[in-house]
């Protein structure tokens, strides 16, 4: 810290960024090989390709290994408290409305310690970025399952298998109304680099879900979905006005039942399948939900899983709303001196003075 | 503004009944909660102010919303001490008492003065109610009452009555019954009727049909006072001789949002405000959410935790972050103040006390969260603390909480009460330019910038608002360096900053006002109190000296730190009685810092001194003055 940070840019020459540029002078302390690392160069990439102001743009994070994150960003950032980023973001966002803040946050910290503040900026749709690093346990406290733990998970807590039920994390934020939810994988550079350019521009909160490998206390934890030799099958790939196929040869497809259950189908020409044609087209766009909902409750080992944008739609934020509310009492007031707010309301005169 | 006489004027005053002059009077307006008891008594507070007189007032409301009618529990009462002398307290004894129902008679009965007024709405003294309200036996029938001049008057059927032809229907009609009792009242006092009239007007401009029906039921209840001849005569309380100005009747909490909004524009800052529903402290909220046009941005957060830290995001992006909350809430705060005093960022936080542990009493008052707001977080964590001890002074003591956030760096605690914050009191208005503005400065030099590098005197860190070009840095709860901010785990580094933080909170010493004393400044027994107990133990104070007894007071406003003087005015003393609503807090606080003995007076009954507790405590530890 302490070094300046200015974008070089004052004296009129646009200078291009470089990831350096947005690298702090704190030496990055996660353990060697976690998928930390591949997402913080993934943003820092993206925030040099788009030029964004390092000086305008706040990272927040609550208390877990991905919560270091901001340390290591040469923007503003805070560190704060565990699973109480949104919150934090959500008072700096409405009292500023010209920053650009992103959130930071882990399985544990956001779905579960602070799960309810995740919810209610989802649902308020503050212009907010928060990306979920999902590694499915708590690291920073060695190992614990965690709420995205599959049910089973041995663990120092559960020696004999976690009793509980996991969450689905992009359910969690489709069920809050978020406005734009996605899913990537720590690995997948391109497609990471893609997502967050998508959350970027995106105005409103834009949750994003990234498979995060800890290779410490639960490695290879979605190498199932993951794995060179099966991803292909085991993801689909969301892309706006193509097909909802995936696959190799991409021969295989998600449609809905009559009942409005989603089935994998044989895509093709021949007997027994169901030509292209047929196979629903990716809208990022519908209003209802639901339609998102059922993509996010496609998981492993039943189906492939989504990667990419499930859901992207316009709505009012949050901090928007709040703006234009000061704008226009601001403008229907008929005083705003301080010595009016004291004198409202029945004011009587009084002692020896009075009339 | 009309002039109070001018309104007099107009108001016939009643030749057949003598006028007595009083100086104070103590009334308590008590019924069911949905009898409108708080109307009434705000209503004649505020025809009482007109008048000139000080007063103070105390609402006491059930937690319920509506118990089950007619029950004790579903008592709701309104006092009021209104004077022609200053008033520090709504009164120990009501002189009046009325009461609207059985259950409102049983539960206050016992506060009336021996023969004091007893008005009673004989309509509601059903066989139902009397057995809803625990009575074995009529009390109007079985002589308890003797002991009071009771005036039995039937409520319920003089408003129906009145209301025949109104074209309301029954339920609407018993509602305006509380008109009555206050019309009834205005006659007792000699208060002029036109004032109020227009301001049932105005209240329920929306609904013309019950505005009428209120004024008419209002001006039968003024007028059977005049002419039923229930009533012997009547009282004139005068103008109090009190500072000449304009004055605004306020509560507690109003005081406190409109401090906090003039705080922030004295510091030339944004206001940030992040709250969550909690009684008794919600109503700062709903204030402050509508003076927008001031300057005040306002958040409901979906829980306490997150009112606290959208508070601490407001002021890390150049806001003063304020929140505001009750004990339960201040809880659930604290590892989020923790965080603020951590990151040393400006920050206000009411805790408005109510009765406790857990739940507790939530509408009622007590004192016992001092130790929390000292020393309720994990680690070395100094905050400063600072209490409001009138509802006008929560105005100026909101400001010194902005004030102190600000030049220290420092989140605040401002602590009021349950009788703050619902109690009024005529406020004598500021001028502008009585009140010094403290303009903030923010640091936008990028040249030599080091994030917790400190001003010399405040031992302040810089304010830096992001999106300054070439300041920005990252700050967070870990121990940090003491220059950089980096993270630090070095031993002497953390030994350092919380020696550092702590010096920080005590250079506070440096910017105070005065201590506040009541009398000589040595003697036999000092009274020490903070907070809400200021105006009884005032009274009581200056009764007891006029008695003869060598006593002072003295009262805090800061609490952390104290007042650099206060050490040596305690062993100025032979004896030091601490009076405060828990079982002896700052008592703890004062022997632990001065080594001195002190003694407490503790009262934990949800309720506030009375005078007369206080000045039982002085007679019992104080020397008469030979």
């Amino acid at each position: 810290m302490g070094t300046t940070t200015t974008n070089g840019n004052k004296g009129g020459l646009p200078v291009k960024l470089t990831r350096k540029d947005y690298q702090s002078d704190q030496d990055v302390r996660w353990c060697p090989g976690c998928g930390d690392y591949a997402i913080l160069a993934q943003v820092q990439k993206v925030f040099a390709e788009l030029n964004i102001n390092r000086d305008e743009t706040v990272f927040v994070s609550g208390i877990g290994c991905s919560s270091r994150f901001p340390y290591y960003m040469n923007t503003y950032g805070m560190h704060s408290i565990h699973g109480r980023a949104p919150a934090f973001a959500t008072g700096l966002k409405v009292s500023r409305p010209d920053l650009n803040v992103w959130v930071i946050t882990g399985d544990g910290d956001g779905l579960s310690i602070g799960g309810n503040h995740l919810i209610h900026c989802l649902r308020r749709n503050v212009d907010l970025k928060i990306i979920l690093f999902n590694n499915r346990i708590y690291g920073l406290t060695k190992g614990q399952y965690s709420p995205t733990s599959e049910l089973g998970k041995r663990s120092p807590s559960t020696p004999l298998g976690s009793t509980d039920n996991p969450f689905n994390p992009l359910s969690i934020a489709l069920g809050a109304g978020a406005s734009f939810v996605a899913r990537s994988i720590d690995t997948d550079v391109k497609h990471l680099q893609a997502t967050l350019k998508r959350a970027a521009a995106h105005k409103g909160t834009a949750f994003i879900e990234v498979y995060q490998n800890c290779n410490v206390f639960n490695d290879l934890t979605f190498i199932n979905v993951t794995g060179k030799d099966v991803k292909a099958d085991r993801q689909m790939p969301l892309t706006h006005g193509q097909p909802l196929v995936f696959g190799k040869d991409k021969d295989k497809g998600i449609r809905m039942t009559p009942n409005g259950i989603p089935e994998i189908v044989s895509v093709g020409d021949g007997d027994g399948q169901v030509p292209l044609s047929e196979v629903p087209l990716h809208d990022e766009t519908v209003a209802d939900p639901g339609y998102a909902f059922m993509l996010g409750q496609l998981q492993h080992p039943n189906f492939p899983v989504p990667i990419g944008v499930l859901r992207a739609v316009e709505a009012p934020t949050y901090d928007e709303m709040v703006a234009d509310q000061i704008q226009l009492a601001k403008s229907q007031a008929k005083a705003t001196d301080i010595e009016s707010l004291w004198h409202m309301g029945d004011t009587w005169d009084a002692g020896s003075t009075a009339e | 503004m009309q002039s109070q006489q001018e309104s007099a004027s107009h108001t016939p005053i009643p030749a057949a009944n003598p006028i007595e002059e009083v100086d104070t009077v103590v009334i308590r307006f008590c019924g069911d909660s949905g009898d409108g008891m708080q109307l009434t008594g705000s209503e004649f507070t505020k025809v009482s102010a007109l008048a000139g007189n000080d007063l103070s007032t105390l609402p006491d409301f059930p937690a319920e919303i509506r118990a089950p009618a007619g029950t004790i529990a579903g008592v709701s009462g309104f006092q009021l001490q209104f004077s022609s002398r200053v008033v520090f307290t709504p009164g120990d004894q009501p002189d009046v008492l009325v009461a609207m129902n059985p259950a409102a008679l049983k539960s206050n009965l016992e506060d009336l003065k021996k023969g004091g007024s007893l008005i009673l709405n004989t309509g509601a003294f059903t066989k139902g109610n009397i057995t809803k309200a625990t009575y074995e036996t009529n009390p109007l029938e079985d002589g308890s009452l003797d002991g009071y001049k009771t005036y039995k008057i039937d409520i319920t059927k003089l408003t129906k009555e009145c209301l025949k032809d109104s074209g309301l229907n029954s339920k609407s009609i018993d509602r305006c019954k509380n008109f009555f009792a206050l019309g009834l009242t205005f006659w007792m006092y000699n208060r002029p009727i036109e004032p109020e009239v227009e301001s049932i007007n105005k209240k329920f401009a929306k609904k013309p049909e019950l505005a009428k029906a209120n004024i008419q039921v209002f001006k039968a209840g003024y007028h059977y006072g005049e002419t039923a001849e229930v009533f012997t005569e009547s009282f004139e309380v005068r103008a109090a001789d009190i500072p000449p100005g304009r004055y605004r009747n306020i509560m507690g909490n109003s005081a406190t949002a409109i401090g906090l909004v003039t705080g922030a524009q004295l510091a030339g800052v944004e206001l940030f405000f992040a709250g969550y529903p909690i009684t008794p402290a919600s109503s700062i909220l709903h204030e402050l959410s509508r003076y927008k046009a001031f300057g005040a941005t306002t958040f409901q957060a979906e829980d306490e935790i997150a009112a606290a830290c959208a508070a601490v995001g407001g002021s890390f992006g150049g806001a003063i972050g304020m929140t505001a909350s009750s004990g339960p809430g201040i809880a659930l705060k604290g590892e989020a103040l923790g965080l603020a005093l951590s990151l040393e960022l400006p920050m206000v936080i009411v805790n408005v006390q109510r009765g406790g542990p857990s739940t507790g009493l939530p509408t009622k008052t007590e004192q016992s969260d001092l130790l929390q707001c000292l020393y309720g977080r994990n680690g070395e964590s100094p905050m400063p603390v600072i209490a409001a001890m009138t509802p006008s002074d929560c105005f100026y003591t909101a400001i010194e909480a902005v004030r102190i956030a600000i030049k220290y760096m420092t989140p605040v605690m401002l602590m009021t009460d349950g009788y703050l914050a619902n109690g009024s009191e005529p406020w004598k208005l500021p001028k502008k330019e009585d009140i010094k503005p403290f303009p903030t400065t923010f640091r936008t030099d990028p040249e030599g910038y080091q994030v917790y590098a400190r001003d010399e005197e405040t031992l302040a860190r810089a304010w830096v608002k992001p999106g300054t070009p070439g300041l920005a840095h990252r700050v967070g709860g870990l121990e940090k360096d003491a220059l950089t901010g980096n993270v630090s785990y070095d031993p002497h580094n953390h030994e350092a900053m919380c020696h550092t933080r702590a010096a920080k909170v005590m250079a506070v010493q440096n910017s105070m006002g005065e201590l506040l004393m009541n009398g000589p400044d040595q003697g036999d027994l000092l009274m020490v109190g903070w907070g809400s107990t200021y105006g009884a133990i005032t009274k009581a104070t200056n009764l007891m000296q006029d008695e003869g007894y060598s006593v002072s007071s003295c009262h805090l406003r800061w609490i952390h730190p104290f007042h650099p003087k206060l050490g040596a005015l305690l062993k100025r003393f032979k004896k030091v009685v601490v009076a405060e609503m828990n079982l002896g807090q700052l008592v703890k606080v004062l022997r632990a810092e001065y080594l001195i003995d002190c003694e407490p007076l503790c009262k934990v009954q949800g309720k506030p001194f009375k005078v007369i507790e206080i000045c039982n405590k002085i007679a019992e530890r104080a020397g008469k003055v030979s």
